[in-house]
């Protein structure tokens, strides 16, 4: 009996071990594909560098790390505040009848493809931009509008469960001490779940920041700096997506090596999220 | 059997493997299976150069290198590049010289080519593309390339939807997808050097802007390989690209 | 000061019920308006016949039956490596640095971007191991793809069994591995079986992944080697190519019907089975 018990440890522990194997695995291919290019190109060039021009020998990413940013910051911006709303609405507003769709659709709203809402995006909000705001439409404004729709779910779902998981005491003792609901929510219970709202946001964050679909659709990757929200940019993940097929060769290893950017900034996010989160732990 | 390559091609690819499986089962009296996969030339000749596929299709010249890893090449048709713009656009004709300071950006205004005072939104394909390299090719020349600003898509279709929907816009597809289809807005395609983009004018050489759809294999093709590129060849197989736009 | 407070909270209350109704108006316009156009060309002959003229004609049938096939193969893959870390990390060990490296490592390949799991599937499975584009190559890689999810859902869910239920099993001397195939695993099942259905409805929608690795082809796919393309990708290609609006409305939709029913079937049999386990409860 005893054997058994300890041979069941044994083959739990290496289907344990798949998540560590897979994460290097990853790891190692992707940096075995990418790395002979930075290391080429030179590092500072690679990242650094004004002109991406594959054809011509051109490696450089400084325009799609700017256009990351800028499309990722800009789905924040829009994505973070309308997301905390939305949680609050379901956990202290929403009638039991209104939450019983919410949810749902939110769940839903995660799971329609991301080729969906880029195609959606070119439908209404590309042609909107150019008609209304001007420039070509397909630009970091578009992709931030779809992007913030796409993470919506990760912030309400993981901003709602920090504030359910708040002791009813908190609450219930603002109230007693003569404060207004809104006062109860803004200064007690959002400091209170603080950590679990910035968890929410910076894997809202991740999320954005590795769309491809939808932004391939809807930035116009364009391989400039971008001069205004309205101009069209061409992200990190798009430039894989967009250029894949059709890559071989130093260039086929410029895109892992974009991938390996990808790959850090994501770690670092997702460090940063699960040291938080730990944080709030203790 | 898998044909792996060029998404330009693929689409023409599929409708010849379609006819090509009624008429091995009725004709040849066997059953097969092709696959076409997309991907891209440059990934297509690759899987075909490690055998990962059993032919590439490539939608621009092959490379000495890749010719010298794929000898067996067979040009199944020529596909004409056409200079598309929003229909509702004054603008009917175009010299090569004016197409190409569209492209680096000399030229940024409509109202200079005699259109509308409107900032022209350039679109181009990705850099690999067999379409973009053979636009590079024909119009760029080797000295100037195409400016950075402008917006880049990945395929003939996304191009066209832009076009279609942008006043402003001008892009270039392939010939035989400027027709509109159920469900899309028209576009206009332009001339160039007042001649007209057409199968005909390509074929007799006055319309410049042209490339290859190239099959290409390592070994000679043999079994289904040999009887499908020879079904191409055939007049069935001509005339089913020749109704999609292309040049055979 | 308190009637200030009273106003900020009017206005607060008025901008959060206005961002929540829009929200909620924004999802209602993207589903309503696919549907629309996508349900009327949506009939048996379109789900059975397999697409003609690239798509122009014909139905999805083989766009499904590959989407199926590539979840298939990513679900039977993820689920015993996923469960079998799950209860690892949740019965049989403590803390330690073992454990928090594997969950690191999870949490990690939660957050890396679809296209990252494209490029390695595409190097390591296509290429490397030479499954070319297939659909196996698709399923492999949309395995990695879930596999933190069904961790993480699964080793909360084996968690959230009370300790009581182990406790009885032991007293009555069972095993380690009798108590968690009789006791643990019946109560967290729920929870299991919500990250299942999450994952699926990932595979489903997944799109930059499978298309890199399980290919682009229309045939039917007639074994896993045979490379596929998706009702996900489908859509794309048509789409994108402008080949017809019709039939990507028409994939569209029954893709996020296909979404709906998997996320009601995972919350039904979720309230199904908590409902019997409180009768099991009250018992």
């Amino acid at each position: 009996m005893k054997m058994k018990k300890e041979l069941s440890g044994y083959v739990f522990f290496i289907f344990a071990l798949s998540a560590i194997s897979v994460l290097a695995l990853i790891t190692l291919f992707i940096i075995a594909r990418g790395a002979p290019l930075i290391a080429k190109v030179g590092l500072f060039n690679f990242l650094f560098g004004m002109e991406w021009a594959p054809s011509q020998e051109k490696f450089g990413i400084f325009p799609m790390i700017v256009g990351s940013v800028s499309v990722t910051l800009g789905a924040a911006l829009i994505g973070v505040p309308v997301g905390i709303c939305c949680s609050i609405f379901l956990t202290e507003f929403a009638p039991p009848a209104l939450g019983n769709i919410f949810r749902p659709a939110i769940q839903l709203l995660a799971g329609i493809p991301s080729v969906v809402y880029g195609f959606w995006g070119l439908l209404f909000v590309v042609p909107f931009i150019r008609n209304y705001l001007g420039g070509p439409g397909l630009s970091i404004l578009a992709g931030a509008v779809i992007l913030a729709i796409m993470i919506l779910p990760t912030v309400i779902s993981i901003s709602e469960v920090s504030l359910l998981a708040l002791p009813r005491q908190y609450k219930e003792g603002a109230l007693a001490l003569g404060m207004t609901h809104w006062q109860t929510i803004y200064s007690v219970m959002l400091p209170a779940a603080k950590s679990g709202i910035v968890a929410a946001v910076i894997l809202g964050i991740g999320r954005a920041i590795g769309e491809t679909m939808a932004a391939i659709m809807i930035l116009g990757n364009a391989v400039a700096l971008p001069s205004s929200i309205l101009d069209p940019v061409r992200t990190l993940t798009t430039n894989i997506g967009i250029e894949m097929g059709y890559a071989s060769g130093d260039h086929q290893q410029a895109l892992f090596a974009t991938g390996i950017v990808l790959f850090a900034i994501i770690m670092v996010l997702n460090a940063s999220a699960q040291y938080i989160v730990r944080r709030r732990g203790k | 059997m898998i044909i792996a390559g060029s998404t330009s091609v693929q689409p023409y690819a599929e409708l010849l493997e379609e006819a090509f499986a009624v008429y091995a089962e009725n004709t040849l009296l066997y059953q097969c299976t092709i696959d076409i996969q997309g991907g891209g030339s440059a990934a297509g000749l690759t899987a075909a150069e490690t055998n990962v596929a059993d032919i590439g299709m490539s939608s621009r010249e092959l490379r000495e290198t890749e010719k010298e890893q794929l000898p067996y090449i067979f040009e199944i048709a020529k596909d004409g590049l056409a200079i598309i713009v929003h229909p509702s656009n004054p603008v009917a004709n175009l010299t090569t010289n004016q197409l190409r300071q569209i492209y680096t950006q000399e030229t940024k205004n409509w109202s200079e080519l005699g259109g509308n005072d409107a900032a022209i939104h350039v679109i181009t394909r990705e850099d690999g593309s067999g379409t973009r390299s053979a636009f590079e090719e024909l119009v760029m020349g080797k000295t100037e390339g195409i400016h950075p600003k402008a917006i880049v898509q990945n395929s003939n279709g996304a191009v066209r939807l832009l076009v279609s929907d942008d006043p402003n816009a001008i892009g270039f597809i392939s010939l035989g997808l400027i027709e509109a289809h159920e469900g899309q807005k028209e576009v206009k395609s332009l001339k160039l050097e007042g001649i007209d983009a057409i199968p005909e004018n390509v074929k007799n050489g006055t319309y410049q802007l042209s490339r290859p759809f190239i099959f290409a294999a390592k070994t000679e093709p043999a079994g289904v390989s040999k009887d499908f590129i020879d079904f191409i060849f055939s007049p069935a197989g001509k005339a089913i690209l020749a109704q999609e736009g292309l040049i055979v | 000061m308190k009637k200030i407070g009273h106003m900020g909270g009017k206005i607060a209350k008025t901008l959060i019920w206005f961002a929540a109704l829009m929200v909620l108006a924004l999802l209602f316009f993207i589903i309503i308006h696919i549907l629309v156009k996508g349900l009327p060309a949506i009939d048996w002959r379109f789900l059975t016949d397999i697409p003609r003229s690239m798509g122009r004609e014909g139905g999805i049938a083989s766009t499904i039956v590959g989407t199926l096939m590539v979840t298939a193969v990513a679900i039977v893959i993820a689920i015993p490596f996923g469960i079998g870390s799950a209860v690892y990390l949740a019965e049989y060990t403590h803390e330690n640095i073992v454990t928090r490296v594997i969950r690191f490592s999870a949490e990690a390949l939660a957050g890396i971007p679809s296209i990252v799991y494209g490029l390695f599937g595409f190097i390591f499975f296509v290429i490397y191991l030479n499954l070319g584009w297939s659909v196996l190559s698709g399923g492999l890689t949309m395995a990695v793809m879930i596999l933190p999810t069904i961790i993480r859902t699964s080793e909360e869910a084996i968690l959230a069994v009370p300790n009581s239920y182990r406790e009885v099993s032991y007293s009555l001397g069972g095993t380690k591995w009798q108590t968690i195939v009789k006791a643990v695993f019946p109560s967290a099942s729920r929870g299991v079986f919500n990250g299942v259905m999450l994952s699926i409805g990932r595979c489903i929608a997944e799109t930059a992944a499978v298309m890199l690795t399980a290919g682009s082809s229309l045939g039917m796919p007639t074994s896993l080697f045979a490379p596929t393309r998706t009702m996900a990708v489908h859509f794309y290609i048509l789409a994108l190519e402008g080949i017809s609006m019709k039939n990507a409305y028409a994939t569209a939709a029954l893709l996020i019907i296909l979404i709906f029913i998997v996320n009601v079937a995972a919350n039904m049999l979720m309230s199904k089975i908590s409902a019997k386990e409180s009768v099991k409860a009250k018992r």
